[in-house]
């Protein structure tokens, strides 16, 4: 019986602690754990996981639902950067963009400067599509603009080259909704070769029918329809062919993946 | 006195009039899988609010932000006397300063949907939630799906949850029960009663349900399978569903703790981490 009693206690106890671990210390425990950079090394093994597993799925190129004109988002929520900032950019605006150039260089074989009318000369592809920000809203919205494989093959890639950058005219001083440490930073973006050859992984230089206003990223954005909004670079200027992402800025491959965002934006 | 091979021969006896039979009630695999649900759960809600807070409101179909009509909104407004918490639901509107949209922390008012006290972590860094939701997504997820196998192939769930025709024409007698507080003792404490299956299929539905509607959100998985877009109605229903099963998941919580400790808490704590279960007898 004494047995059976203190068994009871000490089952008691655990339940009781295990009570109060899902009320108030659970925030203490969750912070002190969040502060471990072991524990977060624990915790950045799920975006191996899910990119593992996505390439899996995806392994036949799937391509993201297009949706019908009926669906585009009447008012389609601009973030991030509205208006880039510095005399250069305000210049860009003022003069229609006519010497902005997109440059594609780094690891390929022949170098390219295209200017917007080059740009709008090259073979495009047309899609609707839904917008989904990290943050957790989604619009949708028609994009027009040259498919990134086609300047990549005629840049030609050298064998070495793993990743796409693209480099952009904004700095961004972070964003409230996300909370977190944000300090500001030159926008840039990287996909891997995979991604940046999917077919609907485009440079898009109209929105809806009509050449990008400037809060959703004029003259270029990226389109990487299977990835989250910050994927999505505005006032692209560069495509950089790279091996290795740790070579730039906070080197995890982007803006917000050097703010602790995941690098693959898949989920 | 029962003779069945899973009844264990300690009964106590030196209390003739609260007779008990202890029996072996819980698995091991299903200890196993209840507390790593358990502790998955609970890290999934506090993060997943966190995650919440960075864009508190919820829409119906495809598309959806603040441009466009949500259905339910978590706001903070500047009000005469300082900020004030308003949470719209519909048509409704409701001041709900102190808890959602306003709240303190160690002093400090903080204009959030979800106060500090519930979210992982507690702070507001969706960066951070977002790492523990998809690390414990995964455990979730391969937990239940461990458990949902096992379940089928041992038949713990055609045997032990799936309510039998008697079953559902106790209904009435079992929901009268609850409400009397009145447990089973006897041979009827052995099996689940009516509600308690019900209970649990209804769990294991709002598991599944958040696991598909968690994947609906994902735009890589969304160009695997499209057909999840339909079958919730759009990826920010999907979203609005996700955050309503949830709701019914943390409802479940306070059930399943206010019986554990109305039917006893030490007997039922025990049960599920040594898996074996007192049973009084009809005599007491």
């Amino acid at each position: 019986m004494t047995l059976i009693t203190r068994r009871n206690a000490l089952v008691a106890g655990a339940a009781g602690s295990g009570l109060a671990l899902s009320g108030c210390s659970k925030v203490v425990f969750g912070d002190k754990l969040t502060a471990s950079s072991d524990f977060q090394r624990v915790l950045a093994h799920a975006e191996g996981w899910t990119l593992a597993s996505q390439r899996f799925l995806l392994a036949g190129g799937a391509l993201a639902r297009e949706y019908r004109l009926s669906d585009i988002s009447p008012k389609f929520k601009p973030n991030g950067t509205l208006y880039p900032s510095g005399e250069d950019y305000e210049d860009a605006v003022n003069e229609n963009f006519v010497t902005w150039r997109l440059v594609v260089d780094g690891m390929v074989n022949r170098p390219l400067s295209l200017s917007i009318a080059d740009i709008h000369a090259l073979p495009s592809r047309t899609q609707i599509t839904r917008h989904d920000c990290v943050e957790g809203w989604s619009a949708i919205g028609q994009w027009t603009g040259v498919p990134v494989g086609l300047l990549l093959k005629a840049a030609g890639p050298l064998p070495q080259a793993k990743y796409a950058v693209f480099h952009c005219a904004d700095n961004l001083e972070g964003e409230p909704a996300k909370g977190g440490m944000q300090a500001p930073g030159q926008y840039y973006e990287s996909l891997a070769l995979a991604d940046a050859f999917h077919p609907q992984t485009i440079i898009a230089h109209s929105m809806n029918g009509r050449p990008l206003d400037v809060a959703h990223g004029a003259p270029l954005r990226l389109r990487v329809e299977r990835q989250l909004g910050y994927k999505h670079a505005k006032y692209v200027q560069r495509v950089q062919l790279i091996d290795r992402l740790s070579g730039l800025y906070g080197g995890k491959g982007g803006y917000w993946e050097d703010r602790g965002y995941e690098w693959y934006a898949g989920i | 006195m029962s003779t069945a091979i899973d009844t264990a021969p300690d009964l106590v006896r030196d209390a003739p009039r609260r007779r008990r039979e202890v029996i072996y009630r819980h698995t091991f695999l299903v200890r196993l899988t209840h507390w790593l649900n358990a502790l998955a759960i609970v890290i999934m809600i506090g993060s997943g609010l966190n995650i919440f807070n960075a864009h508190p409101h919820l829409y119906w179909g495809q598309k959806g932000s603040e441009l466009d009509r949500p259905f339910l909104s978590i706001d903070d407004v500047n009000g005469a006397k300082g900020p004030r918490g308003v949470t719209t639901i519909g048509p409704v509107k409701l001041d709900t300063t102190g808890v959602l949209g306003v709240s303190t922390d160690h002093g400090q008012v903080l204009q959030k949907a979800w106060p500090s006290w519930l979210t992982i972590p507690s702070n507001q860094d969706l960066a951070d939630a977002r790492h523990w939701h998809f690390f414990f997504a995964w455990i979730l997820a391969i937990n239940g799906l461990v458990y949902l196998l096992w379940s089928l192939v041992s038949r713990h769930l055609q045997r032990d949850l799936w309510p039998t025709v008697g079953d559902l024409k106790s209904i009435p007698r079992s929901v009268l029960d609850h409400i009397r507080l009145k447990h089973p003792t006897g041979e009827a404490a052995k099996r689940y009663n009516v509600l308690q299956r019900l209970a649990y299929l209804g769990l294991i539905t709002l598991v599944v349900l958040m696991v598909l509607t968690g994947l609906t959100m994902s735009p890589g998985f969304d160009a695997f399978a499209p057909w999840l877009l339909d079958l919730f109605g759009g990826r920010q229903s999907a979203r609005s569903i996700h955050f309503l099963c949830a709701s019914g998941i943390v409802a479940f919580i306070v059930v399943h703790l206010a019986e554990v400790v109305l039917a006893g808490p030490v007997n039922e704590v025990k049960s599920m981490i040594t898996g074996r279960y007192a049973v009084r007898s009809d005599h007491d």
